[in-house]
């Protein structure tokens, strides 16, 4: 399992990478890609959107399955990845790189967890 | 607790990703994933663990009655290794399951069920059966694997025995070896393409599994789980019971009237589905963005036409596809599917989705 130690990470296995200037990428790690399989259909939230920490801003979908992607911070969405939303399959090989959304004006940051903390609530999970 | 198959050691061995299914552990897919298995299957061979399906053995001298009583097919003309598709009706016209009735002899059939339905279908046979015949599940017994994809036949070529592959499309040969493991091989599936599903004792599924394997490496076989089974036999527009039949779908609104013999004079259901149908089941692609699954609601303009049954991207044909019961009057050529509150665009399609 690849968990990336200079991200920060939410329970609902999600990954925000601080940008510097106020702003995040988040993205889904590589659990929650693993967990989906194959995705072949990813539903992004509009530039402008504020989101509460806690709300469903995006939808990523497996063959099999639908699932929600919870915002793991407060702030308003001010890019989306057209290339996710093209070619849903970049999130399965390389999850990390394969950003959803980006943020800015954000709260809730400090309640996210570091790679250690994340890599013992996953073996928790277990 | 889920029941493990006999393949249970091998799916983990292959790295699948085990969830339970209609009582069972099964693998939803392998590490390659269910796109990967989906395709090979499409353009090689896929090894499917059916396990879970039912068997049921009917003999007895009364045995062809009961079939022609009890299920909504005739079963009269058929041979000795021939295999014929029928549903099994409630006295309204909806369905207890739809399964497969294999002819070894007069006097003796074997019938293969959907593994959610097997108590249910067991005690909904037992109760009306008559004469001199006998019903036996001998499910626990046996192991069942399917061989699906256009290598399934040079595959099996290599390793079964004189006179054990079946020549027709729904036929069998009964006393087929596989090396030297005794099987029952019928030319039949549920992904759309030529295949076999091969049924054996659980002692020797093991090793029936590696044959196979090593057999099929050289043609790409690769192991394939629910997920793909799935996507296969949605793309061939084929009805999974708990989708397009149910106790409130009758075989005749899901489109499988042919299925049905009317001319037959009794058996049970009949009074109601000699009726003219309300509902039909319709095949659409959208054309708009999204994923219509099941339960999606589906609507010609605000007039709300039905449900989604099942639904998925498919990924033969690259675009997401799904089929709906829907009122029979219904002539439309589109219609929009509520994807999460969003309408979207969907074009009517005659099924199957995919031809081979």
């Amino acid at each position: 399992m690849n968990i990336p130690s200079d991200l920060k990470y939410a329970e609902s296995h999600e990954w925000v990478k601080e940008l510097g200037g106020g702003k995040v990428q988040v993205g889904i790690t590589d659990h929650a890609q693993e967990e989906l399989g194959d995705l072949v259909y990813v539903e992004l939230p509009q530039v402008g959107d504020v989101l509460e920490h806690g709300d469903n801003f995006a939808v990523v979908e497996s063959v099999k399955a639908t699932s929600d992607v919870i915002a793991p911070v407060d702030g308003t969405v001010s890019a989306i990845n057209e290339e996710v939303a093209d070619s849903p399959e970049i999130v399965n090989s390389d999850c990390y790189g394969a950003w959803l959304v980006e943020l800015e004006g954000l709260g809730h940051l400090d309640e996210l967890m570091d790679a250690e903390e994340y890599e013992k609530f996953l073996a928790e999970q277990e | 607790m889920e029941k493990r198959t006999a393949f249970y050691d091998k799916h983990t061995e292959a790295g699948g990703k085990m969830v339970p299914f209609a009582g069972y552990t099964l693998p939803v897919q392998y590490k390659t994933g269910i796109l990967k298995e989906h395709n090979a299957v499409r353009q090689q061979a896929g090894l499917f663990d059916v396990s879970h399906m039912g068997e049921f053995f009917l003999e007895g001298q009364d045995a062809f009655q009961n079939l022609n009583n009890i299920l909504t097919n005739d079963f009269t003309g058929l041979q000795p290794g021939q295999v014929r598709y029928s549903p099994m009706c409630y006295e309204n016209g909806g369905t207890v399951d739809d399964l497969l009735v294999y002819k070894i002899n007069d006097e003796k059939y074997l019938v293969v069920v959907n593994a959610a339905n097997r108590e249910k279908d067991f005690e909904w046979m037992q109760k009306r059966l008559t004469g001199d015949v006998s019903l036996r599940d001998d499910s626990d017994n046996v192991s069942q694997l399917a061989l699906q994809g256009p290598a399934a036949q040079g595959i099996l070529e290599k390793i079964v025995g004189e006179g054990s592959i079946p020549e027709r499309y729904y036929t069998f040969t009964e006393q087929a070896c596989i090396g030297d493991i005794p099987c029952l091989i019928s030319r039949t599936g549920y992904t759309g393409e030529d295949g076999f599903e091969i049924y054996t004792g659980n002692k020797h599924a093991e090793a029936l599994w590696d044959i196979l394997m090593e057999a099929g490496e050289e043609y790409g076989l690769i192991p394939c789980g629910l997920g793909a089974r799935d996507t296969l036999r949605l793309e061939a527009g084929m009805p999974l019971y708990g989708h397009e039949l149910s106790p409130e779908i009758t075989p005749r609104e899901a489109n499988l009237s042919i299925f049905v013999k009317l001319d037959k004079p009794v058996f049970t259901g009949r009074d109601v589905l000699a009726q003219d149908r309300k509902r039909k089941r319709i095949g659409i692609k959208l054309t708009g963005k999204g994923i219509a699954r099941e339960g999606a609601e589906v609507y010609s303009g605000e007039e709300k036409l039905g449900l989604v049954t099942s639904g998925t991207m498919s990924p033969s044909l690259g675009v997401a596809i799904a089929m709906a019961i829907v009122p029979v009057e219904f002539a439309g050529s589109e219609v929009e599917v509520d994807v999460r509150g969003k309408r979207i665009k969907a074009e009517v399609l005659k099924l199957p989705f995919y031809h081979k």
